[in-house]
Formats: C-alpha cells, structure tokens, sequence
C-alpha cells in the first residue's frame, strides 16, 4: 500500500559547508523522488490538508497528476491558486498547516506537501528556461508561462466566480465580467506575499492592476528579509515575480504611498478605484534597554536588507556589513534564525540570546534544527539588559540576567521571569535585534479615514475591508508580523472583496 | 531608469544634476531628500533635494565626492540614467506647515555648511515666495569649495559669506559668521543648520548661547529610508528617534551629536576596503 512508503527524505547541502556560502541549503527532491513521495498521498475524500492551506491549494490533485507523471498538469493545478509556489514550498510552515493535517501523520510521518510543491514549481520553472518551445504546449500555458494576452482571456472565462464554484455559471460570467471588470483600475501597495497574491487574482479577473513597490526590487519580505540560502532570488523568486507580470500586473517600484504619492492622488488624480494595502509589518522593534544606540547595535532589518535586498555578501556589491567575529542575536523567531545563521555564513560565532527556552522558540523546527547543524550557539533563558560599549562607542558585551519560567501569560506559554542577581556579560562585537516588527505608520499617518489599533495595525474586516471605502488591507499590515502564506490567504481573500465591491459600485 | 538631464560640476568634487523623476518631483518639498542608486551594484545614497521642477518632472542634486558609491553617481553624464531614484523622503521643513500667523511673526537665519549649502536653497527660496525674512550664511573652508552662492542672492534677503581661511568674505567659520551678524544688530527667530554633523553641532551651541532655537538636518546613515532599518536611529532629547521618517529636521538643543557622529562613522572600516577594491567601471571607455 501506498502509505507503507517512508516519507522520501530530501538532500541538503552538508551543514559544515553552507555554513560557509549562501547557496541554498535545500536540493529538494529530483524527479524520480517527486513521483515516489506523491505515490504516498492517500487522496482523501476529505481533504484536510487544503483545508489548512491558508490559500486553499488543491493538493491531493495536484499530488495525483504530478504521480501520475504529469508535472505540467500538477503545475497547472497548482497556478489556479498560487503564483508563487517555488516560494510557498520552501518558506511555508507546512508542519503546523497541510503536512500538519496530513492522515498519514496520524500514525507515521505526512506526505512531504512542502517539498512536492517546490518540484513541481522548480522542474516546471527549469523546463521553461531550458527549452522555450516544450513549454508553448497547452497544459504549461496554464501554467503562468504564456503571455498575458491568453492568461486575461483564460482569466475571464476560469475566474467567472472567484471562489471555484465548480463551473456551473461561467458562461454568463463572461460578458458580465468584461463589463464590470475588464480595464477598471486596481492599486496594490506593496509587492510581498500579499500584494502579488491579491494582484493575481485580480488580474486573471481581468482587472488592471498596478502595484506599487517603496523598494528597487518587488518581493517585499521574500526579498529583503528572507536570505538566499533559503529563497534564491534569481533563480526563484525573480521568475515567479516574472510570472505575476506575465499576467498584466504593472509593478511600479521605488513608489512610496505615503511620501510619493498618497492613497488620496491614486484614487482621486489616478483614477484607481480601489486600493489594497498590502505592506507588511517592516517596521523594526528595539528593546529600549541602555546601550543600544552603540555602534554594532543592528536591528535584524537592517542586517538582512543589507545582505538580502542589497547583496552586501557577494564581493562585487559596494553594500557594506558589519558582523565581526561574534554576534549576538536576540530573539527567537524566523527573523532571528536568518539573521544568525546570515551572520554564521559572513564568518561570525552567533549566539541566540532567547529568553525562555528552547521548546517555546517561536522559529519553524526546521530552522531551529538547520541553525543548530550549522553550529549557531542557543543561550536559552537570557534576557539582554544593557548593551556595554567601548571608550569608542562601539559594543563590546551583552549583559543579561538568566531567566526562569513561571506561570503561563495570556498566549499559553509560561512566562519568564528574571532570577534576581544573575547579570553576567557575554563579550560580544555585533548585536542584532530581531524582536518582531510592527506595520510602517507612513500610510495610515498621510490618509484620511483609515484607522488603526493600539498595536498600529489597519483595522480591516475579515474580508479585507478598511474603515475606508474602497480601501482594503490584509496580511501583515492587519496581523502583524506573521507568514508569507497567511499574507497570500488575505491577499486573495481581499482580492475576492474588491472584486464584489466594484460590481456592486458599477 | 532616471535619466540624468544636466550636469555641472560646482567644484572638482562637488556635482550638480537634474534627474527626470517626474511623480518625485511633483511631491517633494523643502527639507526633504532622496535615495539614489546608480546602478545593480551600487549602495542606496541618501541625498538632499536642492531644487525640484514639477513642470519638468524634475528634482536637482547635488553630490560631494566621498566613497565609492558617490564616485559613481558623479560619473554619470547627461542622457545616462540612474537605476533608481526614490522619494521625496523625510517630513518637509516646519514652516511649510506652520500656520500663517505664526509664519508671520519668524525671521529666519538659514546657516549652510560646505554640500549643505544645496539644500538650504530651496528653504530660502520657499520662504522668500512666502514674504517670510530669511537671511543665509554660506560657510565653506576656502573660496573654491563655495558653491549656491549667486542663485542664493535672489532667494535671501541678506547674505552672509565666510571662508575658514578668509579667501572670500567673512574670515572664520559659520559660528564666528553667526556671532558676528547677531553683533550687528540682526535677530532671527530661528536658525536651520544644515552641514556636516560637526558644523551642525557646533553652530547649534552658538545659537544656543545667542538664544536662537535651531533646527538641524541630519545626514544620518540609511538603507531603505521609510523607517524599515534603523540604522539611521539618533537620540533626540533622550529618545531614540528615525531620521529617515521622523526627520531629517530636529530641534539641534535636543540632538546627540557625539553618539550621531559615531553612528554616522559605522562602516568605515567596510567602505575603506571597499574603496580600494573598487574601480569604477561607469563613464570609462564609452
């Protein structure tokens, strides 16, 4: 039987020598290794796993084409609900969505979703660059690879109902749709897992789309934020971006809503009839302790844009980095795992300095597990109390009180409380704060009528909608810092709002 | 791309360029500045906004040759383009949202140091549009490194110039300028300083011993400069604050220059291996 295969295990680069490079650290599966893990999948009736998925991704038929060896239909499946696959199948945390409600997981190990999702995505990708004329074939053009003259066709006729309604009245839907539709104005700002989701969708309806990028580069987080050893930006993230364009979604970049131009001049001047404010949470929290203003004081924003968005690891970059021969970094999430093992690859001794224990880091295990394989230090139940400088203003410790866990607080951790007396330094050159961020005021500062709660965050409405017409928000500029995938989910659902609310205006 | 219009070169290292970036210069007002990146492998350049066009969906800056990256960007010659420009960024200078009445009642002394003698310009040219009083002190260390000084004539009311080593006007630095100017019975409701952090934290103690409020702007460093890095964090009056969303202005009394010096002077180390590694490929062998 099929569950009676292990889960395929997946290659990775050996721990001793990405320590040293920033090649990606995952191979992913190869063909033969794809088909044989999709064998696995039991295709349930009930299919928890897409339940799970935050942007309700057909997974047991895309699994059931790619085993049944048609990569270009599991593709195809997959570009219905996804634009960025090769990103969602490396970055997602499958563990607590799709692989987490995975049957097989039950008793055994789930079907590896993630890393099947990643193939598809990367052998469709290596496909069409390898041979152009293979991939004109009709089962890729759904894939996003045709030119965007067929996707907008194809978008009128397969985006009739936004959620799948199984086909019933897209005939109808056809001229209704070019209608209240076709070349009527959509603005996205910001150009993350938000923005490109929600500009998908709308532009496979039909809609013209612009997004609006602050940076030179589109992507957001995927670009500044999350480090190439674990999303390639040329490779990847460029191509399925590329494919976002392909779809007709204009990307203006170096265009900051709020400084360039406002919410208020794109509806009024510009003629867009609705807004989504997609912008994630990029604004960097500091510990307000003594001392962190010293020199070598970095917040994990600034650390990885600089080596991310700015390539400050590649030698014929003229971006500047400052790691040293140790870092600090303090905090305990993904962003702290980038920065860390970042700074690890520029030739540093990384400590990550968390205040309560290993099992409460809020990392994906994953990361926990590769930054421990690659030799990070984890100083578990340490808190920073004060930066130590130099007679130069330049850091040279970390003092920190030991910890202890008490009582559970409010979210269901037990939370930690200092144990009085235990200050100690740990010597240190760089510190590098990743404690969370928080969404960017400039947008809600400089427009009227959207509102925002103490935490900084667009108050929106499930769907997406603002305390201003015609203005809709999701993903981190509504939650706060959270995934890449939950980001898309808002983004499409938004997308799903704008769409009924410009019907409902014509 | 962001085609460079016009270029001239105000003294062998200072430059000045118009740059076609039209939705920028539509919305940029005095007090704030831009990012340039010259080309894929170049830094982010915070620099100042010297003049902006709307019409001609233009903004004019002006660079001082320093590192690498400045190097490159002073390169580039007319019909050659900029990678990325972006902006206007920062919030604009106080007066222009000041009320009227209380615009009314200011007398401004607009103090410009060296390159930071662009920026002041459109700060006088606003407030002399605004019938607002506006006197200017340009300060450089010789007579060939003065630059703005015939477009500030029509843009001030009095203008004052002072060489450290007395080859053109006043004999001293902007804080003897300033004392000297105050002794001859001008008086001023406020200073803005603009110049290097040192310049800017010396004149701030002069004003203060005169008893003029001084603003400064500040030339902290930056990457993104929509508040995302941090790097240009400064303490102002005890507090740490983002140059790049919350400034660049700020009352110079509450500033910590020594710790923004510091701060300013965070990669040195980097950018000098870098500027000896570094050739600089751009308008060679064209």
């Amino acid at each position: 039987m099929a569950n009676k295969i292990p889960r395929v295990p997946v290659r990775e680069q050996d721990p001793k020598v990405r320590a040293t490079n920033f090649d990606e650290v995952c191979y992913g599966y190869d063909k033969e290794e794809a088909l044989l893990e999709a064998s696995r999948c039991l295709n349930c009736r009930n299919p928890r796993c897409m339940t799970a998925c935050p942007v309700g991704l057909q997974i047991p038929r895309f699994i059931a084409e790619l085993a049944a060896g048609n990569i270009a239909g599991a593709a195809a499946v997959i570009a219905e609900d996804s634009s960025l696959p090769a990103v969602c199948g490396r970055v997602c945390p499958q563990e607590t969505q799709c692989e987490g409600s995975c049957v097989l997981g039950v008793k055994g190990e789930p079907v590896a979703i993630g890393k099947l999702e990643r193939f598809v995505a990367d052998y469709s990708r290596e496909l069409a660059g390898s041979s152009p004329l293979e991939t004109s074939g009709s089962d890729m053009a759904a894939a996003g690879n045709q030119p965007s003259e067929t996707v907008a066709a194809r978008g009128l006729v397969n985006g009739g109902d936004p959620l799948r309604s199984g086909g019933g009245d897209e005939r109808g839907e056809v001229s209704e749709g070019c209608v209240t539709r076709c070349r009527r104005k959509v603005a996205v700002i910001g150009s993350g897992p938000a923005g490109l989701a929600c500009a998908s969708d709308l532009a496979k309806w039909g809609y013209d789309v612009t997004i609006f990028e602050a940076l030179h580069k589109a992507g957001g987080v995927l670009e500044y934020g999350i480090p190439e050893f674990r999303l390639p930006k040329e490779k990847v993230l460029r191509h399925e971006i590329d494919d976002v364009r392909k779809l007709g979604v204009k990307i203006e970049t170096n265009v900051i809503v709020g400084r360039t131009i406002t919410i208020d001049s794109l509806m009024d001047k510009e003629g867009f009839e609705a807004v989504f404010i997609g912008t994630g949470a990029g604004l960097p929290k500091f510990m307000n302790i003594p001392g962190e203003n010293l020199c070598g004081v970095f917040s994990a924003n600034e650390f990885l844009t600089r080596n991310n968005l700015m390539k400050a690891w590649r030698e014929d970059y003229l971006t500047p980095i400052h790691a040293g021969k140790k870092v600090c970094v303090v905090g305990g999430g993904n962003v702290a795992m980038d920065a860390a093992r970042t700074a690890l690859r520029l030739g540093a001794e990384v400590h990550i300095v968390y205040r309560r224990t290993e099992a409460e880091l809020p990392a994906r295990r994953e990361e926990v597990h590769h930054a421990a394989q690659e030799g990070i230090i984890f100083d578990m139940l340490t808190n920073p109390v004060e930066v130590i400088g130099d007679e130069k203003g330049w850091v040279k410790a970390l003092k920190c009180i030991r910890m202890e866990l008490g009582e559970p607080d409010e979210s269901g951790r037990r939370s930690p409380v200092p144990i009085a007396g235990s200050e100690f330094e740990i010597p240190t050159e760089t510190v590098i704060m990743a404690l969370g961020t928080s969404p960017n005021p400039l947008i809600s500062k400089t427009t009227q009528g959207l509102e925002t709660n103490r935490r900084g965050c667009l108050v929106a409405s499930e769907e997406g909608a603002t305390t201003r017409p015609g203005v809709f928000a999701g993903g981190d500029a509504v939650t706060g810092a959270a995934t890449v995938i939950l980001a898309m989910g808002a983004g499409r659902t938004a997308a799903r709002a704008i769409d009924a609310y410009l019907k409902q205006k014509s | 791309m962001y085609q460079i219009l016009t270029k001239e070169m105000l003294t062998p290292t200072i430059c000045r360029m118009s740059v076609k970036a039209p939705r920028l210069a539509a919305a940029a007002q005095p007090g704030q500045f831009l990012i340039v990146r010259a080309d894929e492998k170049g830094e982010r350049i915070p620099l100042t906004i010297s003049d902006f066009n709307a019409e001609q969906g233009s903004v004019t800056i002006v660079t001082q040759k320093i590192g690498a990256s400045s190097a490159d960007i002073i390169a580039y010659e007319p019909g050659e383009a900029f990678a990325d420009v972006v902006g206007p960024l920062g919030l604009p200078s106080e007066f222009v949202n000041m009320p009227p009445e209380k615009l009314a009642r200011q007398r401004y002394i607009l103090i410009a140091g060296g390159v930071g003698t662009a920026p002041v310009y459109p700060q006088a040219k606003w407030l002399k549009e605004h019938g607002v009083p506006v006197d200017v002190i340009i300060g450089a260390k010789t007579k060939d490194l003065l630059i703005y000084v015939e477009e500030m004539r029509p843009v001030c009311d009095n203008l004052f110039i002072c060489t450290d080593d007395g080859s053109a006007g006043f004999k001293g630095m902007g804080t003897n300028m300033l004392e000297k100017v105050v002794s001859d019975g001008h008086s001023y409701t406020q200073a803005v300083i603009i110049g290097p952090m040192i310049m800017m934290k010396f004149t701030t103690l002069t004003c203060r011993k005169l008893g003029i409020p001084a603003i400064v702007s500040l030339n902290t460093l930056m990457v993104d400069g929509t508040g995302m890095c941090g790097a240009c964090r400064v303490s102002v009056g005890g507090k740490t604050r983002f140059a790049c969303v919350e400034g660049p202005e700020f009352d110079g009394y509450e500033v910590d220059f020594d710790e923004a010096m510091r701060r300013q002077g965070q990669y040195k180390t980097e950018e000098a291996e870098t500027n000896e590694k570094h050739v600089c490929k751009i308008g060679r062998g064209r």
